[in-house]
């Protein structure tokens, strides 16, 4: 049994169609990310799954349960972890823990033993008694991961889980999840790392499922290495090079990205070859966002982030 | 805060102002502006505490707290009795602090009247949250909400006998003031403040008709909250 089964499911608001006949199914246990940039569909896809905004129950079954009439079975074994925070802000770790259990129906020695173990796990017993608006935003992601498998949930859902987390936060999130055996997870992310720590990603783009794989597997369909070439002429250049070493040129956004056997050979041969149209030249292994590029044509987003820069970012919040 | 301190403001100032002016048709004999408005500034403030404790979950239900309330194994309308439940422990509490000012403006208070005003501020806040809670279900912003406040809720409140007696209005407003729920909950309110008391207009509904409708108000607006937070499982 697949704890997460989707057939041929479309989304629209109004006219605008945002999953098109998405088809997947996600085994116990394993680790599933969706890939995609803004737009993709990756949140549509997440509110369905989380039974926040209905769809086709046919379409979608979750732990054996179809979505309309199997709701509340779902809702039991569901932990959600939201982009959005979803902690009251004003209460200690505790006490949201505490109301949380409640919302799950845990009582009495169950919960107090449960929010134990989870504040132990997540080390944050130290901060137990702590309000939530007074810890920084990393140990309040940590709370709602915490919150969001108080419950034992058999399926985890997160939402852009690493979005806003320093580096140190991040790598320890992503061993978090390499530890889970037993739940199955469902992630959606546009960080390219996230992905990679995933057993198997989806891409998605503009509501489509362009490919499903391991990280290996999706890489592999980029043959060899990946030059990048930046050239204050890259529409003459393109041709060029199509010429002179047969290989196709992809021009991105004013970069052209050339997928080839031997990187490092053709690195020298191009730059002695058009010295005066280059400007820099990039030597890379393919990554899971040069898959992206070759599956749709397009960069993976137009505000690219960079990991980097969102931590600095979140430092200013 | 605020809830309790516009009211205030509003009693303050119209009262002051409106009390040379005051003497319509219906009203007992001695009857100040400030004292006829007390009920109605009870309502108000009723009014506002639970559209402010409503209108955070336009924001909540996308982005805070309630993300989390929606996706538990618990049914909408039990969210939005604890949401009601809530919202009228507020007002209750701002309602009673009111009553405070009651001996201030010549409201003779006795321990029935306490009990039975309390009652009916219970009742009414609930419905008034629940009706808020209708409101804010189905909005997708906090500006549009503000917008029906202004158009719907505060008219509401002033067509209901908070503000000027029924008897002497114009046919088309008397009608309205007469099929307002709102109409019911202050008449309760005066009927239950003046308990037992002689100085009271008989103009107004009486008190077992008053009950009645404001009772069947919270059970409408309950429903109708439920069904809206079934219907709207979560704004896109």
């Amino acid at each position: 049994m697949f704890p997460v089964k989707v057939e041929n499911l479309s989304y629209a608001y109004g006219t605008r169609r945002a999953l098109a006949d998405v088809t997947f199914s996600i085994s116990q246990g394993e680790v599933f990310g969706f890939l995609g940039p803004n737009g993709s569909g990756k949140t549509t896809l997440f509110k369905i799954l989380s039974t926040l905004i209905p769809a086709d129950p046919a379409a979608v079954n979750i732990l054996g349960h179809q979505l309309g009439s199997g709701l509340q079975s779902i809702r039991q074994y569901l932990g959600v972890v939201f982009q959005h925070p979803s902690l009251d802000q004003k209460l200690t770790v505790t006490e949201n823990l505490r109301h949380h259990g409640h919302l799950y129906a845990l009582r009495g020695n169950t919960l107090k033993q449960r929010i134990q173990e989870t504040l132990d796990q997540f080390e944050l017993t130290d901060r137990a008694d702590e309000r939530v608006e007074t810890l920084s935003g990393g140990l309040q992601r940590r709370v709602e991961l915490a919150k969001a498998t108080l419950h034992r949930p058999k399926l985890l859902l997160l939402d852009e889980p690493s979005t806003g987390l320093d580096p140190g936060a991040r790598r320890s999130f992503r061993t978090y999840l390499a530890d889970l055996q037993e739940t199955t997870v469902v992630l959606t992310t546009h960080i390219l790392g996230d992905a990679e720590a995933c057993d198997r990603v989806g891409i998605l783009n503009e509501g489509k499922l362009t490919a499903v794989g391991t990280p290996d597997e999706l890489k592999r369909q980029v043959s060899g290495d990946i030059v990048i070439v930046d050239s204050p002429v890259p529409e003459q250049l393109a041709p060029k090079i199509d010429q002179q070493f047969g290989y196709g040129v992809a021009l991105i956004e004013g970069t052209l990205r050339i997928e080839c056997h031997n990187g490092h050979e053709f690195v020298r041969d191009v730059v002695a070859a058009f010295p005066s149209e280059i400007q820099s030249v990039r030597f890379a292994k393919p990554t899971l966002e040069d898959v992206f590029i070759k599956l749709t044509g397009r960069h993976f987003a137009e505000d690219k982030v960079n990991e980097n820069s969102e931590v600095l970012k979140s430092n200013h919040i | 805060m605020s809830a309790i301190a516009q009211p205030l403001i509003f009693w303050l100032l119209l009262g002051g102002g409106l009390n040379a002016s005051f003497n319509p048709p219906g009203v007992p004999e001695g009857t100040s502006y400030i004292e006829y408005f007390y009920p109605g500034i009870i309502t108000l403030a009723l009014l506002f505490t639970t559209i402010f404790a409503t209108i955070s979950i336009v924001q909540d239900r996308r982005e805070g707290f309630l993300q989390g309330v929606l996706v538990a194994p618990v049914s909408r309308s039990v969210v939005v009795l604890g949401q009601s439940l809530g919202g009228t422990t507020l007002a209750l509490f701002q309602g009673a602090l009111l009553l405070f000012l009651a001996p201030m403006v010549g409201v003779p208070l006795n321990p029935f009247s306490v009990f039975s005003t309390l009652g009916v501020m219970l009742t009414l806040s609930f419905g008034l949250t629940n009706l808020g809670l209708i409101i804010a279900w189905r909005m997708d912003s906090t500006q549009g909400f503000h917008a029906i406040m202004n158009l719907i809720l505060i008219p509401i409140w002033l067509l209901s006998g908070a503000f000027f007696p029924v008897s002497g209005v114009p046919l088309l407003l008397e009608w309205t003031m007469k099929l307002n729920p709102l109409t019911y909950g202050i008449a309760a309110l005066r009927r239950c403040l003046y308990f037992n008391a002689s100085t009271i207009s008989q103009e107004i509904p009486q008190l077992t008709l008053s009950l009645l409708v404001t009772g069947l108000f919270c059970v409408v607006t309950y429903l109708g909250a439920a069904l809206t937070a079934h219907r709207r499982p979560n704004a896109a």
